[in-house]
């Protein structure tokens, strides 16, 4: 049924269709929605037979979730930033112990400085403890992949984090098309455990593995994820069959079968990229752009497949490895090594700093003339960085960065400054 | 495509104000996008909402930057900041103010605009009537029918509705018709 | 399980037998049918006290739940011990997640449990004083204030073991571990630190909350055996002496135990919401100082009187407080 309503709340009407036995909720903006509009629902009794858990932190509520998803209870849980690094410890727990937790991560730049906005930093963070990473580009896709995402966990045994855009996708309103219940039940039947505390027959969860077993075990934790490539698309083209729209896959390429310069990014700002592509196809350039749908496990295959005409690539992602650069780019350089195509790394809005179609179409027609450096900061203020570097230069106490930069910026005042 | 951006302070209902028009325009069957521009939970803080709305699916996100219908819910930001930044040649300027545009201090800014084009409305002195509450946004998204003709009344009405239920809803309607009726005649 | 008074005549040990009672109401570690919820071959120390308290708590929680009990450990000596991977010493279904989170973890069976209408099965919740008092204090707490329906049994060895014997804040002033050395000073932990958290859970109103100690397994069984017929959250602390980290004799274990005990340092008592409702008296009070001679970690207070009278005085005031020697007066 097609609604107007909030990306957090699609997501939390699709997680309830899903029939969850256990939701653990902890605040942080801004996924909070979530969680409160399941709450809500389960008090209302909307949604039934669901314990709906009020924790004390992030660490507990993965934790929670841990516990009941091992008990063979469907469970849920959703946290963002600062949240997902207090509960790292249990996010590398859980796949590990393979359980099919489903966790929304409404991304959010992570801290220090504080800040509340959107980019990818925090899911990030978090590529390599072994869940099962998808991104969002629209609400639609979140309410899908959701859904998707319980599937693929109990296939797999896997933890699943479903990944969307803080604000720009959890706090938007726009149209969705929210399945009916029975056709989320056709598609996804009860939770069967793999393995499962119960007292009919005991197991031992969670033993301690030295030297002689360890690196099999991890071994085989990267096997399964990989198992998930294929996994994925199939899930993905079953969905297309009960649902009646493609959402999910591994990557979704627009205008790029031809493109001589492709544009790999992920998440919302797809959408603006694809209206920045049509506009540039319509001045005769050659540009495309795939969206990794899947980051982890990395779709080296199919993001190698769309590269047939390219001659470069252009990496747009929100987030930054300190000390080293790109993120996503560093995966893309993997795919693509071997091959002599220039890959342009540009790190782009960090922090919530938006990302504007005039910006991204100067940005691509300066990549089009091979005129990027290696790796680049959309937008990046160089004459307030370059003003804060003399500073640095001059004063063995130039004060704090922050305030520095947002006195140039004139956000606070300069009269002020020493 | 429309482009909408509304401007007020922290807990004048700003981001609600483009969420409803969001869903007064999905009841037409047309694609909506509203987003909030905020920050922490704060009253009095400057918030800023954008509303899109067009026949196809919308795929931009990033914020309202030319937008074609301004609506400014709290007229002391114009000395704030940059309110009418980006606002489109032959945009729409609707303001809540009982005063005129020229004791805003803001004629010389609007004056390339045309006539029909610029609006004042006393919102918040409609919502005190009406509503008892001095909450503008469902007022002024009633007079933004009248002046732009972008969203009919009707669908105004019951994005309202859905939005407030009961009593509040209802007064908020009775706001939303009066300002209408108030913006069609000027 | 109900008490029976029994007239006791020293027969040369210190040890009252199940002999001396009906069938109905000996231990459950003097049955046959009892689960062996922790089974030998375990590689705990020789005369480990926690290996002793978790095999006499699980198997009493298993009687008084019919079987129906599930187990979440957090990181430390008991998980080490009982189940390195490929072999396990637990006979119950068992998980360890993390350090700090065996409470959080116990919530979500519980609520899985529930949720799947299994009311029979019950959750119970171990760890040792460093996940319980330190690292795991935010998940207990959480627990305690939902009131969920999990025992969590503390094993009180009163320092990290597992890592090799660094303070925890249930370390008791003046003992040495290798972050509060014997030297300087002050030797040995710190007097004005620690927190007691039978007291803090006291302080959640919890249904219930008792100590108990090793050297008293009977009272450590029916003191489960109780806990595991309320429902809601419910706390237990087992005093466990630790003849490595304390510098003990392995067969000094119980003995060890009791004398803490009797010298007031250690006090036995139940609460129910938040007071206070029974304590188990002291006989005859003991000087400490017969206690910490046993244990290396107290080698250094011997010779030190001013650290000795601080012991004596934290023993004395625990008597005073929770009036652990009733005086001719009946007071």
């Amino acid at each position: 049924m097609l609604k107007q309503i909030e990306g957090s709340r699609g997501v939390a009407e699709a997680v309830a269709m899903c029939r969850p036995e256990v939701v653990c909720a902890y605040p942080i903006t801004p996924q909070t929605h979530i969680v409160e509009d399941l709450g809500a629902m389960v008090r209302a009794g909307e949604l039934k037979d669901c314990e709906f858990i009020n924790v004390e932190s992030e660490f507990a509520a993965l934790s929670v979730a841990i516990g009941s998803c091992a008990a063979g209870a469907r469970s849920y849980t959703a946290t963002a930033s600062q949240g997902l690094l207090f509960m790292a410890e249990a996010v590398y727990n859980a796949s590990g112990l393979g359980l099919p937790i489903v966790m929304t991560v409404g991304n959010r730049a992570i801290g220090a400085p504080i800040n509340i906005w959107n980019d990818q930093s925090d899911s990030m963070s978090m590529r390599d403890a072994g869940w099962i990473q998808l991104y969002a580009e629209t609400n639609q896709q979140a309410v899908d992949l959701h859904i998707q995402a319980f599937r693929i966990a109990e296939t797999l045994s896997l933890p699943v984090m479903v990944c969307m855009d803080g604000f720009i996708l959890t706090h938007a309103y726009e149209r969705i098309d929210v399945p009916a219940q029975d056709q989320v039940d056709r598609f996804l039947p009860p939770f069967e455990p793999r393995q499962v505390l119960d007292p009919a027959d005991p197991i031992t969860l969670g033993a301690m593995v030295g030297p002689e077993a360890f690196t099999e075990v991890r071994y085989l934790a990267h096997h399964k994820q990989m198992q998930a490539l294929d996994l994925i698309p199939r899930v993905a083209a079953e969905f297309t069959e009960i649902f009646g729209r493609t959402s999910g896959g591994l990557v979704c390429p627009y205008r790029n079968n031809d493109a001589e310069t492709v544009i790999v990014t992920l998440g919302s700002v797809m959408g603006t990229i694809e209206e920045v592509v049509d506009a540039m196809r319509d001045d005769g350039h050659s540009v495309g752009v795939v969206a990794l749908r899947s980051f982890r496990p990395f779709p080296h295959t199919a993001l190698r497949m769309e590269m047939k005409n390219a001659k470069r690539v252009v990496v747009l992602e929100k987030s930054l490895a300190v000390g080293m650069g790109g993120i996503v780019s560093n995966n893309v350089h993997m795919t693509l090594h071997g091959s002599s195509l220039p890959i342009y790394s540009v790190i782009a809005g960090l922090g919530g700093r938006p990302i504007t179609r005039s910006s991204l179409h100067s940005l691509f027609l300066r990549a089009m003339d091979d005129d990027l450096e290696e790796t680049e900061f959309l937008d990046l203020k160089t004459d307030i960085v370059e003003r804060e570097l003399e500073r640095e230069k001059k004063l063995t106490r130039p004060g704090s960065i922050a305030e520095n930069i947002l006195r140039d910026l004139g956000v606070v005042d300069a009269a002020k400054t020493a | 495509m429309l482009s909408v951006r509304i401007h007020g302070r922290g807990g004048q209902g700003v981001v609600s104000a483009a969420e409803m028009l969001s869903v007064a325009a999905f009841l037409e069957g047309k694609h909506a996008q509203a987003v909030p521009s905020f920050g922490s939970e704060r009253m009095g803080a400057p918030v800023v909402a954008f509303c899109r709305i067009d026949d196809k699916p919308i795929r931009l996100r990033e914020p309202v930057l030319a937008p074609d219908a301004l609506i400014v819910q709290d007229p002391t930001l114009f000395h704030a900041i940059d309110v009418l930044g980006g606002l489109a040649p032959l945009g729409f300027l609707l303001v809540n103010t009982g005063r005129n545009i020229a004791d805003l201090g803001i004629e010389k800014a609007v004056e390339h605009l045309p006539k029909k084009h610029v609006c004042t409305v006393p919102a918040t002195e409609i919502a005190m009537k009406y509503v008892k509450r001095p909450v503008p946004n469902a007022v002024l998204l009633g007079a933004l029918c009248a002046e732009t003709g972008v969203i009919g009344i009707e669908s105004v009405v019951k994005a309202i509705e859905a939005k407030f239920p009961g009593r509040l809803g209802q007064a908020n309607i009775i706001a939303a018709k009066a300002a209408y009726e108030l913006a069609a005649r000027a | 399980m109900a008490y029976q008074q029994v007239k006791f005549y020293q027969t040369g040990t210190l040890t009252v037998g199940n002999r001396l009672l009906d069938d109905a109401l000996r231990t459950v570690q003097a049955t046959m049918d009892r689960s062996n919820s922790l089974d030998s071959g375990h590689r705990a120390c020789q005369g480990c006290g926690e290996a002793l308290g978790a095999r006499y708590a699980l198997d009493a929680a298993m009687r008084a739940t019919d079987n129906q009990l599930i187990a979440t450990n957090a990181t430390g000596c008991l998980e080490v011990f009982t189940t390195p991977y490929p072999e396990s010493a637990c006979r119950i279904p068992w998980i360890h997640s993390l350090f700090g989170n065996a409470p959080a973890v116990a919530t979500g069976i519980a609520a899985a449990m529930r949720v799947k209408g299994r009311k029979d099965v019950r959750v119970v919740a171990q760890g040792g004083d460093g996940g319980t008092t330190d690292i795991g204090f935010g998940c207990l707490s959480g627990m305690f204030e939902r009131n969920d329906d999990v025992l969590y049994i503390c094993y009180d060895n009163q320092a990290y073991m597992n890592t090799g014997v660094q303070r925890s804040s249930a370390t008791p002033g003046g003992a040495r571990t290798a972050t509060t050395q014997a030297l300087g000073d002050e030797p040995g932990a710190d007097f004005d630190k620690g927190k007691s958290v039978p007291l803090i859970a006291m302080a959640h109103q919890i249904p219930y909350v008792a100590t108990a100690s090793v050297d008293r397994l009977h009272d450590l069984e029916a003191k489960v055996e109780k806990a595991m017929a309320i429902r809601g959250a419910r706390y237990i602390q087992v005093f466990v002496p630790c003849p490595l980290g304390w510098g003990a004799k392995p067969s000094d274990t119980i003995k060890v135990a009791r004398l803490a005990v009797e010298s007031g340092l250690y006090p036995l008592f139940e609460a129910e919401d938040g007071e206070i409702v029974r304590v188990t008296e002291i006989r005859r009070q003991v000087p400490v100082a017969d206690y910490l001679k046993l244990q290396k970690r107290f080698a250094h207070i011997l010779g030190n009187e001013r650290q000795l009278a601080r012991i004596q005085a934290i023993a004395d005031a625990n008597i005073r407080k929770f009036n652990l020697v009733k005086t001719s007066e009946g007071g």
